[in-house]
C-alpha cells in the first residue's frame, strides 16, 4: 500500500533533523496562522497563486529563491563547520551519511532553486517591460513553470524529514548513484526534483524565446534591444538546447534504477562516461545560462550609475552570442581525466580558454562605461565593481583549470570548488543581488535601503574571499572535495579561516534580510518612495511606466526609435507614455488555478514515485494530464480592461508625475 | 503536452500580431527534437553492447515493422486531410479524419507493444543488455509521444463535437497537433533506418 515508505523513514535518530523539523513546524504554523488571522488566504489565492501576471510570478520566484538561499546556505555553513572541527581523529559532528546528503543538497538547491529561480524571477519582471510588452507570450505556461519549480523545491525539502536525500553529489554520477551502491530513496528524490523543475525551466525558456522574438514593441529591432533582454534571449536559447539533454541523462539514470536497465551500470555493457558527457553537455551551458543574465544586469546597472550609455553595445551583444555558442564546445573540460587523449583534451582546453576573450570584452566594456562617467556609488555599483574584481579572479583560475595538464592535478580538489564558487558567487549571485537592488523600486514602488545594502555587500565580499581563498590553497596542497574528515594538520588553519568567511557571509545574508525589513518599514518616507517610476534616470522602457507598473504594463504600447528608447525619448522631449491619448480597452489573460493544480499533482506523482507507491503515482499522473486537458477545454481565459479604467489609472499616474515635477 | 493550453497573447490589439501559439509550439518541438537527438546518440554509443545477449540482427523482423511504418505514414496523410477539412471549416469531416488518424495511431502503438511483449518473452527485455536498454528507451520514447498524440486527438475530437465552426484557438490547436504528428513521423523514419535497418543489414 505505501510502497517502501514506513515509519522508519523518518530520521528520528538524527537530532539536527529533528530540531530542524520542529523549527520548520513552528515557523510554518506561525506563518499559516498569521495568514489565517489576517484573512489573507483569499488575497493570496486570487492575487498571487493563480496569477498569470509576469510581475506577480517574478516576485514569487524571487521569494522562492531567497528561501532556497536560506536552506542552501544552512547546508554550506554546516559543511564548513564540520571541516573546521573534523581533523586529527576528531570525527566532527556530521557523520558521513548525513554530510554527503548535505553537500549534495547544497549544490542541487543552490543551482536549481536559488540561481535558476532568481534568474527566472528577473526575466519575468524585466523582459516584458523592457521590450514594451503587456505580458509574456504564454502567461498560463509561466504560472505552470513557477509551480513546477516550487513543488520540486518542496520535494527536495520533504527528503529532509521523510527518508533521505542523494549522497552522490549535485550531479549524481553513476555508478555510485545506481541501485547497486545507492539503494535508498535519496537519488530518487534527486531525480524527480530535477525532472519536475526541469519541465518548468524548459517551458520558461520557450516562453521567453517566443516573447522576445514575437512581442517586442514596434520599432525595437534586434540591435535596439536592451542588453538585459539580449542576455535573457541567449539564456533562453541555451535552456532550450541544454535542458532536454539533462532530462534525458537523468531519465536514463532513473530507468537504470527503476527498471534495471544498463545505461550506466558496471555490468550489462553500461557506460558511466556516457552519463558524464550527457550531464556536462547540459551542465556547462547551465553555468552560462546563469551568468549571462548576470552580465545583462551589470550592463544595465553600470550605465545607469555612470550617467553614460553602455560602451560598445554591439560588441556586448556579439560577445554574449559568442559565449552562448562557445558554451557548447567545452563540456569535456569537466573530466579531462576521463582519458580521451591529448588531441581531444587540447581541443576542449583551447575552446575553454577562448571563452575568456568575449568575457574580457565585456569587462572592458563595463570599465570603459565607467571611464569618465559621473559615477554614483550606489549599493548597486558596489555589487557591480565587486563582481568585476571577483569574477576576473574566478575567470583566471578557470583558465588555469582549462590546461589539461594542470587539471590532472587539480581535478576534484578544493581548488576547483574555490574556482566555481568564485565565478558563481562573484558572478551570478552578485549579479542577481545587484539586479534586485536596481529593480526593486520598479517592483515594489519603494527603494531598498542603501546603508544596509552596502553593509551586506561588504560582508559578502570580504566573507567570500575569506571563505574561498583558503580553499584555493588547500586545493593546491592536495585536499580533495567532499572530504568528511582529514588528518593533515597543515590544512586545519586554512579551514578555520574558511569557517570565519562562512560566518561573515552569514552576516551578509543577515544584513540583506535587515535591508528588506528596514526598507519595508520605511517605505512611506518620501525619499524612499518611487513616485515617478524612474528613480535612477533609467535608459530603458521599464522605467517609463509607474512603479509598480499597472497590470497591463503599458496603456499605449511604446514606439521605439533608438537604442535606450526611454533615454532617447527623455532627451528629445517625447512622452513615452503618450499620456492623455485615446485609451482603448486592453485584452488580458485571466487567472487560473490549473497551473497550481498541475504542480500539486506533479508533487504527488514525484513523491509517490520516490517511494514506489504506484497507485498514488497513477493518481498524480492522471491529475497532471487532466489539468492540462482541463486547461485546453477552459473557454474562460481572457478579459478586457475597459478603456475608462485604463484612463483612470493612467490619469492618476500623470497627476502624481505632475505633482512631483511641481515640487 | 501543455502547449495546446496556451492563451493567446495579451495586448497588441492595435497592430494585431498573429498568435504566437504555433510558433511557440514549433520551438518546443525543436527541444523535443534534442531529446530524440540525445537518445539517438546514446543508442549510437551503446548499440554494440550486447552483453552476450541477442543482437538486433537476430531480434528484428521486417514484417511487423513494415506494417507499423505504413500505419504511421498513412496516419500523417489522413491528418493532412483533416487539416484540409479544418481550413474549409467542415467540422464533421475534421472529426472523421481525426478518428481515422486515431485508429491508425492506435494500430501503430498496438503493434509496437506486441513487438515489445514478444521480445521480453524471449528474454530480450530492456534489462538484458545496454544495447536493449537503449533500443527500448529510444523506441518507446517515440511510442510514448504517439500515445500522447492519441490522447490529444481524443481531447480535440471531444472539443469539436457539437460545434459548427472552427475558431482561431481551435485552429491553432489543430495546427500544433499537426506539427506534432508529422514530427513523430520524421522521428520514426530516423528510428526505422538507424535502429532497425542498420541492424538488419
Amino acid at each position: 500500500m505505501l510502497g517502501r515508505l514506513s515509519l522508519s523513514a523518518i530520521p528520528l535518530d538524527v537530532p539536527i533533523l529533528v530540531g530542524t523539523f520542529i523549527g520548520v513546524v513552528i515557523v510554518g504554523v506561525a506563518v499559516l496562522g498569521l495568514i489565517t488571522y489576517y484573512g489573507k488566504w483569499g488575497y493570496l489565492w486570487k492575487e498571487w497563486f493563480t496569477s498569470v501576471d509576469h510581475k506577480r510570478l517574478a516576485v514569487m520566484y524571487i521569494i522562492l529563491a531567497l528561501v532556497a538561499l536560506f536552506r542552501g546556505f544552512a547546508d554550506a555553513i554546516m559543511m564548513r563547520t564540520q571541516l573546521a572541527l573534523a581533523y586529527a581523529g576528531n570525527p566532527g559532528y556530521l557523520p558521513p551519511h548525513h554530510y554527503d546528503q548535505i553537500f549534495s543538497a547544497h549544490g542541487t538547491i543552490m543551482i536549481f532553486f536559488l540561481a535558476m529561480a532568481f534568474m527566472t524571477g528577473l526575466f519575468n519582471f524585466i523582459v516584458p517591460l523592457q521590450i514594451g510588452a503587456r505580458d509574456v507570450a504564454f502567461p498560463f505556461l509561466n504560472n505552470l513553470s513557477f509551480w513546477m519549480t516550487a513543488v520540486a523545491f518542496i520535494l527536495v525539502n520533504v527528503s529532509l524529514f521523510i527518508g533521505e536525500f542523494s549522497q552522490c553529489g549535485w550531479l549524481a554520477y553513476p555508478p555510485l548513484s545506481e541501485n547497486q551502491f545507492s539503494p535508498g530513496v535519496g537519488v530518487d528524490y534527486y531525480i524527480w526534483a530535477v525532472q519536475i523543475s526541469g519541465v518548468g525551466t524548459l517551458l520558461t525558456g520557450v516562453n521567453f524565446f517566443v516573447t522576445i522574438v514575437k512581442m517586442r514593441a514596434p520599432g525595437m529591432t534586434w540591435m535596439k534591444m536592451p542588453v538585459f533582454t539580449w542576455t535573457a534571449f541567449c539564456a533562453s536559447i541555451l535552456i532550450m538546447v541544454a535542458f532536454p539533454v539533462l532530462t534525458v541523462a537523468v531519465a536514463l539514470l532513473g530507468l537504470d534504477r527503476y527498471f534495471g536497465m544498463h545505461f550506466f551500470t558496471n555490468d550489462g555493457g553500461g557506460n558511466q562516461m556516457l552519463y558524464l558527457n550527457l550531464i556536462w553537455a547540459w551542465g556547462h551551458p547551465e553555468v552560462y545560462i546563469l551568468v549571462i543574465p548576470a552580465f545583462g544586469v551589470f550592463s544595465e546597472v553600470v550605465p545607469a550609475f555612470s550617467g553614460k550609455p553602455l560602451f560598445g553595445y554591439s560588441t556586448m551583444v556579439y560577445a554574449t552570442c559568442s559565449i552562448m555558442v562557445l558554451s557548447f564546445l567545452v563540456w569535456v573540460h569537466h573530466f579531462f581525466t576521463m582519458g580521451a587523449g591529448p588531441d581531444v583534451n587540447a581541443f576542449f582546453g583551447i575552446a575553454t580558454m577562448i571563452i575568456s576573450i568575449p568575457t574580457g570584452v565585456k569587462l572592458f566594456n563595463w570599465l570603459f562605461t565607467m571611464y569618465k562617467g559621473r559615477i554614483q556609488f550606489h549599493a548597486c555599483m558596489y555589487w557591480a565593481v565587486g563582481f568585476m574584481i571577483t569574477f576576473t579572479i574566478g575567470g583566471m583560475t578557470g583558465v588555469m583549470l582549462a590546461i589539461p595538464g594542470a587539471d590532472f592535478v587539480l581535478h576534484n580538489s578544493l581548488f576547483l570548488i574555490a574556482h566555481f564558487h568564485n565565478t558563481i558567487i562573484g558572478g551570478v549571485y552578485f549579479g542577481y543581488i545587484c539586479g534586485m537592488n536596481f529593480w526593486f523600486p520598479k517592483v515594489m514602488g519603494f527603494k531598498l535601503d542603501e546603508t544596509w545594502g552596502k553593509r551586506a555587500f561588504w560582508f559578502w565580499f570580504v566573507g567570500f574571499y575569506c571563505a574561498f581563498v583558503p580553499l584555493y590553497i588547500v586545493g593546491f596542497e592536495g585536499m580533495t572535495r567532499r572530504l568528511n574528515h582529514y588528518d593533515n594538520p597543515a590544512w586545519h588553519p586554512w579551514l578555520l579561516v574558511a569557517e570565519v568567511g562562512a560566518v561573515l557571509v552569514m552576516l551578509g545574508i543577515a544584513c540583506q534580510l535587515t535591508q528588506l525589513y528596514v526598507s519595508i518599514r520605511d517605505r512611506n518616507l518620501p525619499q524612499n518612495r518611487d513616485v515617478t517610476g524612474d528613480p535612477w534616470n533609467g535608459r530603458t522602457l521599464e522605467w517609463s511606466t509607474s512603479s509598480p507598473p499597472p497590470v497591463y504594463n503599458f496603456a499605449i504600447v511604446p514606439h521605439v526609435h533608438e537604442l535606450d528608447a526611454f533615454m532617447h525619448d527623455k532627451e528629445n522631449g517625447i512622452d513615452t507614455r503618450q499620456a492623455g491619448a485615446q485609451y482603448e480597452a486592453i485584452h488580458m489573460p485571466k487567472n487560473t488555478s490549473l497551473g497550481l493544480a498541475c504542480g500539486i499533482f506533479a508533487l504527488i506523482f514525484g513523491f509517490a514515485a520516490v517511494w514506489y507507491i504506484w497507485w498514488l503515482a497513477a493518481i498524480g499522473l492522471v491529475g497532471v494530464i487532466g489539468s492540462v486537458i482541463a486547461r485546453s477545454a477552459d473557454k474562460d481565459i481572457d478579459y478586457y480592461i475597459p478603456a475608462e479604467e485604463v484612463a483612470r489609472i493612467e490619469n492618476e499616474h500623470t497627476r502624481k508625475l505632475m505633482a512631483q515635477a511641481a515640487e | 503536452m501543455a502547449q495546446n493550453t496556451t492563451v493567446q497573447t495579451a495586448g497588441h490589439d492595435e497592430h494585431h500580431h498573429e498568435s504566437p501559439v504555433v510558433f511557440g509550439f514549433w520551438v518546443y518541438l525543436m527541444t523535443d527534437c534534442i531529446i530524440f537527438g540525445t537518445l539517438f546518440a546514446v543508442f549510437a554509443v551503446l548499440r554494440n553492447q550486447f552483453n552476450g545477449g541477442p543482437t538486433g540482427h537476430e531480434l528484428f523482423e521486417f514484417g511487423g515493422l513494415g506494417l507499423e511504418t505504413a500505419l504511421l505514414l498513412v496516419s500523417s496523410i489522413t491528418y493532412g486531410f483533416g487539416m484540409i477539412a479544418a481550413h474549409k471549416s467542415q467540422v464533421s469531416k475534421v472529426i472523421l479524419w481525426l478518428g481515422v488518424t486515431f485508429l491508425l495511431g492506435l494500430g501503430f502503438v498496438g503493434l509496437e507493444l506486441r513487438e515489445f511483449a514478444h521480445m521480453i518473452a524471449e528474454g530480450a527485455g530492456p534489462d538484458r543488455s545496454a544495447f536493449l536498454s537503449a533500443f527500448f528507451t529510444l523506441v518507446s520514447t517515440h511510442g510514448l509521444h504517439v500515445t500522447c498524440g492519441l490522447i490529444w486527438i481524443v481531447t480535440l475530437i471531444a472539443q469539436l463535437m457539437g460545434t459548427t465552426e472552427i475558431p482561431e484557438r481551435m485552429m491553432n490547436k489543430l495546427t500544433c497537433l499537426s506539427l506534432f504528428w508529422h514530427f513523430l513521423d520524421i522521428v520514426w523514419i530516423c528510428v526505422f533506418t538507424y535502429v532497425y535497418l542498420a541492424s538488419m543489414i
